[in-house]
């Protein structure tokens, strides 16, 4: 990282008091690339986790280089978070017809490194994610005295189905609810980033061609649409 | 003569050119090759896009999946590096709290500008956009015409590499033959959208954008663009040879290392550099025009930030390419006994009307275009098709409530997943496992989204001024920014919500428009789109307009503006084509102007 300036989510919210800039919009439109609804609040924090880095890759990264989890700033779940992380990761992406489950692309490296990142955006989903992790934890060993990487598939879904979609969520389960869309959002947002994650969707570009042909004609026919643009 | 540090400049250049974007990158190749010695100032770093760019990065192999971050405020792998909508050593301030009124500055600070950002349509403004006011009486009037235009459009085009098609809409201009390259095939949702909206009238056709369909002919161009200078045509001929054609794949606003797109740093920089007349600085952040005792720019201030210490270039002539506001701010902060109001300020116009261009988006789902069988449509990085503005005569016959037009932007619906979740939150009611897998698969493809792009009408409350208080890192005094969306901007963004619904629903789909949605929600924040043009207006009345219609400023004559500061108006069609057009244009007048011996 070769950045003079790192910018860290308490100098730019200086800048934001001293210049009245609009941080608000700003930050808003960061948060909207991370996840889309509004989480309740879990209570509590000091979940064992380290703090998170003070420093980003900065405005003016080595954009020639591939990089992973880790490279920028230090990884912060405990082994324990970590394994609750792949356990659920793997419940909403497991391996099946359509490609391997999120552990063995490194899904849960991912959210590691999203909650381990110093961007207030990021921040934020830290806030909502960790407690529900911790949620889940404590539900698991309430119902069936295990943590929860050790139940049964039978059992994760019994908690899991009562937490998958907030609307059918009973009172007590919302703020949960709101933890399970948040981090089936994120887990998405990494595995379809993956090359398994892109076979599973049906993406096959992002490789050089001589030349484009567009649609192939199966595609046409089953829109019942003609090529207009005759192309070079 | 190349990119160079402060100690390398020499004493005196022809011309000093502030900034390295279109309007920058344009007006150093058309000076340098007519032989004119230049010096051109970048605040940011210097950029090789064959070696810097990030082209082929899944979102696995970006931090936090390619995602925005206050550092990469576009994401990791966009081009621009060290901009954004806030750079914390270079603030700028709002007059108003409220976030309607308050515009959005998004600057790059590296080599090429805005270029670095784009997504390259290169449209033509049309008869009709040079001469707004004589239609509908509002904003104003350009000095000149489209034909007087028209003959840069093409050199412009022929020289970045154009595709597209000439369709012979109103308004929306032919290139002469042959200019434009051929365009891509067309997308299969932009084949299902054009097949199901005819109906509604609605033309969906494709767009014009700077991408090489194929290589540029070397062979040829050179001689159309540069007649009876062999020494200038060689050295086109070689930059274009350089050139690769697209490889269908990646998104252009992440650079081009085959210099497929248009930037200033693989068109207009290698030749101008090649023609040894260039200087280059990077990281001199531009402070002041100085003026000699006969009352003419005689040389630039500026912040070496590399040291920290300030420098000044000296020229016959000074062209600020810096983006409207940096321009504007450069001449408000060039202050002197003859202009105490800042250069060309003796009317308090310097900073007025500055406007950007209406944004607002509709998404949308078509479940005929779930499970298509895979197939690669990353195409040429953007859009192929597009919808120009079509109700020109319902407009003229009152029957809108609206005075100017938009066109409609979209791309690829089976884009590079990951960064975001293929199933938004609300979709597939909770599922997961192997359930929300084929939900997703069944989605990926479905999703539609498109978005106007409209006519700003320029007003007096949308203006840039210098904050009395507030100073950058180096203590030059910011801009605070004035904003405010008239009527018809909103009536024009809620005709577009009611299209774009139509449109989804022609198609047998359903627009993700959020109950009790209007225009002022939908609408983008000023400088959302980045098409800030305007705040020092060319006319044909030294009272009423900052500078004339060869960008030159009235009141000293050999300062040029050569960016988006001079336009009257900002027609639909997005500026950066116009940009280059009128600085090759003005680029011109500075030659003729120097083998004259008047600079």
């Amino acid at each position: 990282m070769k950045s003079e300036k790192p910018s860290t989510p308490d100098s730019t919210e200086r800048t934001s008091e001293d210049t009245r800039l609009p941080r608000r919009t700003v930050l808003r439109w960061f948060a909207a690339a991370a996840a889309a609804t509004q989480i309740p609040a879990f209570g509590g924090s000091g979940l064992g986790a380290a703090a998170p880095a003070a420093k980003g890759y900065g405005t003016d990264p080595d954009l020639s280089k591939f990089y992973q989890p880790g490279d920028f700033w230090p990884l912060t779940l405990t082994k324990a978070q970590r394994e609750t992380v792949t356990a659920l990761a793997d419940l909403i992406l497991p391996a099946d017809h359509l490609g391997p489950a999120a552990s063995e692309v490194h899904v849960p490296e991912m959210i590691d490194e999203w909650v381990s990142a110093p961007y207030a955006a990021q921040q934020k989903d830290r806030d909502a994610l960790l407690p529900g992790l911790e949620w889940l934890e404590d539900e698991s060993r309430k119902r069936f005295s295990k943590a929860f990487p050790s139940l049964s598939e039978a059992e994760k879904r019994a908690i899991a189905d009562d937490i998958c979609w907030p609307a059918d969520a009973k009172p007590e389960f919302k703020k949960a609810a709101a933890f399970f869309l948040k981090f089936r959002s994120l887990a998405a947002s990494a595995y379809y980033g993956t090359e398994a994650g892109w076979k599973a969707l049906g993406y096959i570009g992002n490789v050089p061609l001589a030349r484009f042909d567009g649609p192939p004609p199966e595609v046409l026919e089953k829109l019942g649409v003609e090529q207009t643009v005759a192309g070079g | 003569m190349a990119v160079i540090t402060t100690s390398k400049a020499q004493t005196e250049y022809d011309v000093i050119i502030v900034g390295s974007g279109a309007g920058g990158g344009q007006t150093a190749y058309t000076l340098t090759l007519a032989g004119l010695k230049c010096v051109m100032l970048e605040a940011g770093r210097a950029y090789d896009p064959a070696t810097q760019t990030a082209m082929f990065h899944r979102p696995d192999q970006a931090p936090l999946l390619n995602t925005p971050t206050p550092d990469k405020q576009m994401g990791f792998t966009d081009a621009t590096v060290d901009g954004g909508w806030n750079i914390p050593a270079e603030p700028y301030t709002q007059a108003s709290d409220k976030p309607e009124e308050q515009f959005q500055w998004w600057r790059p600070r590296m080599l090429g500008g805005r270029t670095n950002h784009w997504g390259r349509m290169s449209l033509r403004n049309g008869p009709y956009d040079f001469k707004p006011r004589s239609r509908d009486g509002l904003g104003f009037d350009w000095p000149i015409a489209y034909d007087d235009i028209e003959p840069y459009y093409t050199r412009v085009e022929m020289l970045i590499g154009v595709f597209g098609t000439n369709e012979g809409r109103e308004n929306t201009p032919n290139s002469p033959p042959g200019v434009l390259l051929p365009p891509p095939k067309a997308r299969a949702a932009e084949l299902y959208l054009q097949k199901h909206v005819k109906t509604l009238g609605i033309p969906v056709i494709p767009i014009h954008r700077a991408v090489l369909t194929r290589p540029l002919d070397a062979e040829t161009i050179p001689a159309k663009l540069h007649p009876g200078n062999a020494w200038a045509q060689r050295i086109v001929a070689d930059s274009m040879r350089v050139r690769g054609a697209c490889f269908w794949a990646t998104d252009c606003h992440r650079g081009c290392s085959l210099r497929a797109n248009y930037q200033s740093t693989t068109v207009h920089l290698p030749p101008a550099l090649a023609t040894g007349n260039l200087d280059i600085i990077p990281n001199a952040h531009a402070r002041e025009v100085t003026l000699g005792q006969d009352g003419k720019a005689n040389g630039v201030l500026y912040i070496d930030k590399s040291t920290g210490q300030e420098a000044r270039v000296r020229a016959k002539a000074v062209v600020l390419a810096a983006s409207s506001g940096e321009t504007v701010r450069l001449l408000l902060n060039s202050k002197s006994a003859a202009f105490p109001q800042g250069l060309g300020n003796g009317h308090g116009l310097v900073g007025k009307y500055i406007m950007d261009s209406v944004g607002g988006s509709v998404g949308g789902q078509i479940p005929a275009l779930e499970n298509l069988p895979p197939h690669n449509e990353d195409g040429a990085g953007g859009p192929h098709l597009y919808i120009p503005w079509w109700l020109y005569q319902e407009q003229l016959a009152g029957k809108l409530d609206f005075p100017r037009g938009y066109h409609i932007e979209f791309s690829s619906s089976r884009s590079m997943p990951g960064g975001r979740s293929p199933l938004g939150d609300d979709l597939a009611r909770g599922a997961y496992g192997t359930k929300f897998k084929e939900e997703a698969r069944r989605h990926y493809g479905s999703q539609v989204g498109y978005t106007v792009r409209g006519e700003m009408i320029a007003n007096e409350n949308s203006f840039a001024e210098l904050d009395p208080a507030v100073k950058d890192k180096w203590g030059i005094p910011v801009l605070r920014w004035h904003w405010r969306w008239s009527d018809h901007e909103l009536n024009m963004v809620a005709h577009g919500i009611k299209t774009f619904t139509a449109m989804i629903e022609a198609m047998g789909g359903k627009a993700h428009v959020r109950a009790g949605s209007t225009a002022k929600n939908i609408i983008e924040p000023g400088g959302k789109v980045i098409h800030e043009v305007g705040g020092a207006l060319m006319g044909s009345d030294p009272a009423k307009s900052v500078c004339n219609e060869w960008n030159q400023l009235w009141d000293v004559k050999n300062i040029f503006l050569c960016d988006g500061s001079p336009f009257p108006s900002n027609a639909d069609k997005n500026p950066t084509l116009t940009i280059m057009a009128l600085a090759w244009r003005a680029a011109d007048k500075i030659v003729e102007q120097a083998r004259k011996g008047n600079l």
